[in-house]
């Protein structure tokens, strides 16, 4: 068994910004390697399937998860905003586990998220686990959102690849390395479209070898931009793996 | 022992009553009942629990039926028109195929004495319209497991069906006691208890290092009582004639696959009748077995059996094993427990033993007439397990036993065995408590941990109390505790049991290749760790059933793969089955380094590398630990020869290489073995030990086990690890059942996930506290950490040298062999994407500067 000492072997990634720049159809985003994007030129944070009272849901079926998720995910988020104070945010979607979800937030983590809501725009995309938004939280509400040459929507369509901005696939990649593979949550792009990793901290992932995702990309444009510990590590397809 | 016939001299007060039938079987067979097999009798009539510890091929078995069998012969038939009985007697072993192959057994005294005795088995794979008929029309016997036992408990005619329950008799009882299997079932046996008090419960076991303990375990602990079965003895008989390979070929220094040693082990395999080659894990049975065919000229019918195969080509194998059949089985532990495949007269043990009781027990094995001497041959494969088998052997010789004692019970165990109860019937907490603490492993349990259990199962017990509505179990107003949902139940059946095993697929042979390869059919050669098969790409080729063969591709939850000539196939790393070296065998070894007057015993070339090592270090004396420091190209190395097993050395390597970051030592990273520990760094670790910026004594303190060990647990692998199989045990997440998983991996919640959300919040939920006490006494064993740092206290020996030392070759050998975890998939991933950095700036570069 092998051991390898934390700080040290840190050292190396320290300089490391936790912020990797990509241009997806012309427009310049920021991968965050929280696994939201900012869109510097229209002042725009991005996030999706953050999934929220997940972990109520699974408790209604018998399976009785810490119910912490919420506030978790919440959190992150809070830590994200204050990093990038955006103008507007988006949610891409799946934002809500279920749409029974806003009957089981607590009281406390609704004043969370409403107090990160106040003072700037914020459009929630429906996505197939909450197609209806909860009553009275506010925001937009929207089944698509254009915004210049991109396009936000929840689920990626087979066409119109040129711009999109999507979630629901939860993307994950395998990366070969010299010793092993590595799994991580991550961004997968072509330049083209975008999808965005889950922000929710019950969300698991999916490689983006699965046949899901096929059609999406352009192999020989498809790179994967995978959450490190504190920054994106930017691979390139050929470095991942079923 | 002796074999006349000993019928009123039983050291009981009553005597044996043998039905007459019986007495003239065993006259018919040529055989009289041995004197343990009346003993055990006597005892059981007088109702009496025992305990019978006996070697392998002492007639344990029929000892242990035989007081069922003549009750049940004594009790004749059932009338027509009285009621159904319930079943008299249940048998309990850790494996299905036990409990197959006692079927067979058992079937033969009863067919010829024509008993009225109906025997079943129940394992999980009955069918179900049989397990009905069961339930509805049970049979005398039933043969069956610990996690069909939890079943039976749970459901809601448990007490009718136990109404007539008189025996229980529980096989292999040594191997159950100790894992979390054992912990289930002394609860079911509670239960037992508590349903029939006159219940005599019957161990069988293979020697042990405290009888006493499982003679306890046997009997309801009732208010800090120690009731115990009765315990009968029986010695083994020769002992046995045990050699460890002397090879003219060179011992290599590292290593697990003996390779050198295939000609005289294929040698010995031509001069025996029929030889049982065991090894450690299951890689090394693939290599093993491929080794053997490649030089197998004669074609010696030699096969191969491990867990992992289907059940169908083991079946095969043991029955042309029983048939005598085959000249040689290569085996892990499948084969470990005492069933009875047939005449075996070798025993070859390649890689070191690990345990001298492990050895002991495969050792019996061999040659099942107990007058005469078993057989058997170590093959160490590296230089260190030659002074293993050494130790192993001497230990054999001397009739030690390293068995482990039994742990406290488990507490997700517990929880689900709550939930089990609720399921069954509604409970009382104050019953349950206390028929509960009637188990030996749960009888120290608190009043408070087990309320806290009970709200877990209810809600999670989480502080955050917001699961009320969606409770699992909930008081009625009597105060009982029922289940609130049907649906509970059928969740708690789909997951009982404490087996948890890495999620697998199977693996099917078939022609096409390619894409088409992924179809329906093809042959079933057994199932492989989904871990694996992620690191393969497709027409890599891998040895698996002793084929090599292709990866073609995976279609749910198969893997279609195809022949292949393949040169240099990997071999699958399977998880577990590594055992740790005990600390019984380590302090041999340790003996045995310390007393080159001892060294005659070893062969010339182990020699020559322990004087060697004299010449250019030192050999540790005895109670001293051996610290090593040497550069070797731009790195230092500092070796430490503790020789307590892997787990604690990889503890220890954590632990130590924190501290010496923090003393700036810049250590990069280490590897342990079972021997050694090597840690490496970029700063001269010798010279800072020597001028006292590093003090020795301060590194090795056993402070270490207080904040440090805290920090880096809850940030360890290992950790999270251990606290999966604890939620999945507990009933927190549920267990992946292969084939009804087409969801996909985004749907499940990871346990990871739900780890690091619990530590933050709640870091003293009674889960992570059982997780904590699982890992402390299991993967990270720092309970023997604690008694080497206690041990080594001012016998810490420095070695400054200017190069590697004969000793250090094999652990030096060993680093970047095996995987990594953790903070270092950090580091390899920044490997991946800085070398696409360049490509990068191409790409965007333009447009991002």
């Amino acid at each position: 068994m092998n051991g390898y000492v934390r700080n040290t072997t840190y050292r190396a990634l320290e300089d490391h910004d936790p912020v990797a720049a990509i241009v997806v159809a012309g427009t310049r985003i920021m991968c965050d390697f929280s696994g939201c994007a900012f869109l510097p030129d229209s002042d725009t944070m991005i996030v999706s399937d953050l999934h929220l009272e997940k972990g109520s849901s699974h408790a209604r079926h018998g399976r009785m998860l810490p119910p912490y998720d919420t506030r978790t995910t919440l959190a992150r988020l809070a830590s994200r905003i204050a990093y990038w104070q955006p103008q507007t945010v988006i949610s891409l979607g799946d934002s809500f586990h279920d749409r029974f979800a806003h009957e089981r937030i607590a009281g406390h983590d609704l004043e969370v998220l409403s107090s990160l809501m106040a003072g700037r725009q914020w459009v929630w995309i429906s996505g197939n686990h909450d197609p209806v938004p909860p009553e009275g939280l506010g925001g937009d509400v929207a089944a698509e959102l254009h915004l210049g040459p991109l396009i936000f929507r929840h689920e990626p369509s087979a066409k119109d690849a040129r711009g999109e901005i999507a979630g629901h696939l939860h993307p994950a990649a395998k990366v070969a390395t010299r010793a092993k593979t590595v799994r991580r949550p991550c961004f997968a792009t072509d330049g083209e479209r975008l999808i965005l990793p889950s922000f929710g901290a019950y969300t698991g992932g999916l490689n983006i070898r699965d046949r899901a995702f096929a059609g999406l990309f352009v192999e020989s444009r498809l790179s994967a931009l995978v959450l490190g510990s504190n920054r994106v590590f930017h691979i390139s397809a050929r470095n991942l793996v079923a | 022992m002796k074999n006349e016939p000993d019928l009123f001299s039983a050291t009981t007060a009553h005597p044996a009553r043998l039905p007459e039938p019986f007495i003239e079987w065993f006259a018919r067979n040529g055989r009289q009942p041995r004197a343990h097999q009346l003993d055990l009798l006597a005892r059981v009539q007088s109702g009496k629990s025992c305990l019978l510890i006996a070697p392998t091929g002492a007639g344990k078995t029929l000892a242990g039926f035989l007081p069922s069998l003549t009750a049940l012969a004594l009790r004749g038939q059932r009338r027509p028109g009285t009621r159904k009985r319930g079943i008299h007697t249940l048998y309990i072993s850790p494996l299905k195929a036990l409990a197959v192959d006692i079927q067979r057994n058992l079937m033969k005294p009863v067919d010829e004495m024509g008993l009225p005795v109906r025997l079943e088995t129940r394992t999980g794979d009955t069918p179900q319209h049989r397990r009905q008929r069961q339930k509805l029309d049970p049979p005398d016997i039933l043969l069956t497991t610990p996690e069909q036992l939890a079943l039976l408990i749970a459901s809601k005619d448990a007490a009718q069906f136990f109404e007539d329950l008189e025996n229980v008799v529980l096989d292999e009882l040594h191997s159950l006691v100790t894992s979390k299997r054992g912990h289930l079932l002394s609860l079911g046996l509670a239960r037992l208890h508590r349903l029939r008090p006159d219940l005599k419960a019957i161990g069988l076991s293979a020697t042990v290092s405290d009888p006493l303990e499982l003679c306890r375990w046997l009997r309801p602990q009732v208010d800090g009582s120690s009731d115990a079965a009765e315990l009968i003895e029986v010695q083994c008989g020769a002992k046995p004639e045990i050699t460890i390979l002397e090879s003219s070929e060179r011992v290599p220094w590292s290593g697990h696959s003996a390779r050198y040693s295939m000609p005289e082990i294929y040698e010995a395999i031509k001069r025996h009748q029929t030889t049982l080659l065991f090894v450690n894990t299951r890689s090394q049975a693939e290599l093993l077995f491929q080794e053997l065919w490649r030089i197998n000229e004669d074609t010696l019918p030699i096969a191969l059996h491990h867990g992992s195969l289907d059940v169908g080509q083991r079946r095969k194998v043991e029955q042309a094993m029983s048939e005598n059949r085959l000249r040689a089985v290569v085996a892990t532990s499948t084969l470990d427990l005492g069933i009875d495949w047939g005449d075996v007269d070798l025993v070859v043990h390649v890689g070191a033993p690990k345990g001298a009781s492990r050895l002991a027990q495969r050792i019996g094995r061999s040659n099942h007439r107990m007058d005469e001497p078993s057989r058997a041959i170590l093959v160490p494969a590296n230089r260190f397990e030659v002074l293993e088998c050494q130790a192993a052997l001497d230990a054999n010789y001397l009739g030690a036993q390293d068995t482990p004692p039994i742990m406290e019970g488990a507490l997700d165990v517990l929880a689900q065995h709550v939930l089990g109860c609720a399921v069954g019937a509604p409970f009382h907490a104050d019953d349950l408590y206390r028929e509960v603490t009637t188990a030996l492993p749960y009888s120290k349990l608190d009043r408070q941990t087990f309320d806290r259990i009970v709200e877990f199962v209810s809600t999670g017990g989480y502080a955050l109390r917001t699961y009320e509505q969606y409770a699992k179990i909930r008081q009625a107003a009597d105060g009982s505790w029922r289940i609130t949902h049907p649906r509970f139940a059928q969740q708690y059946r789909l997951n009982a049991g404490t087996i948890i095993e890495a999620p697998m697929l199977e693996i099917r042979l078939t022609r096409k290749k390619g894409a088409g390869a992924n179809q329906r059919g093809g042959l079933r050669l057994g199932k492989i760790e989904e871990g694996f098969l992620e690191s393969l790409s497709p027409d890599d080729t891998f040895i698996f059933a002793g084929r090599t063969v292709r990866f073609e591709g995976i279609r749910e939850n198969v893997c279609f793969v195809t022949d292949a000539e393949g040169t240099d196939p990997r071999v699958p790393a399977y998880a577990g089955g590594k055992f740790p070296l005990s600390t019984y065998l380590a302090g041999q070894v340790r003996h045995m380094l310390a007393s080159p007057g001892e060294w005659h015993k070893l062969p010339e070339q182990v020699r020559e590398w322990l004087e060697l090592q004299k010449h250019a270090s030192q050999l540790p004396a005895e109670g001293d630990l051996l610290v090593e420091t040497f550069p070797k190209g731009s790195r230092y190395y500092m070796i430490c020869y503790p020789f307590d097993g892997r787990l604690v050395h990889q503890t220890l390597g954590m632990l130590l290489s924190r501290r010496m970051e923090r003393a700036k030592a810049r250590a990069l990273g280490f590897v342990a073995t079972d021997y050694a520990l090597c840690i490496w760094g970029l700063r001269d670790f010798g010279r800072m030990f020597e001028n006292g910026e590093l003090p020795l004594a301060q590194l090795f303190d056993e402070d270490m086990l207080g904040d440090d060990l805290e920090t880096w647990l809850d940030e360890s692998f290992l950790l999270k690890r251990t606290f999966r199989n604890c939620a999945t045990i507990a009933g927190l997440i549920e267990k992946r059942h292969p084939g009804k998983e087409k969801t996909g991996r985004q749907m499940t919640v990871s346990s990871d996930l739900i780890y690091d959300v619990l530590r933050s919040h709640e870091p003293d939920h009674i889960l992570l506290q059982a997780t904590r006490q699982e890992a402390a006494h299991g993967q990270l064993d720092i309970r023997r950490l604690g008694d080497m740092l206690a041990r080594i206290k001012g016998h810490i020996v420095h070695r400054k040298l200017d190069r590697i030392s004969p000793l250090a070759v094999p652990v030096m050998l060993e680093i970047g062999r095996e995987s990594i975890h953790g903070d270092a998939q950090e580091v390899l991933l920044a490997e991946a994407a800085d070398e696409l950095m360049g490509e990068m700036m191409h790409e965007f570069g333009e447009q991002t500067r």
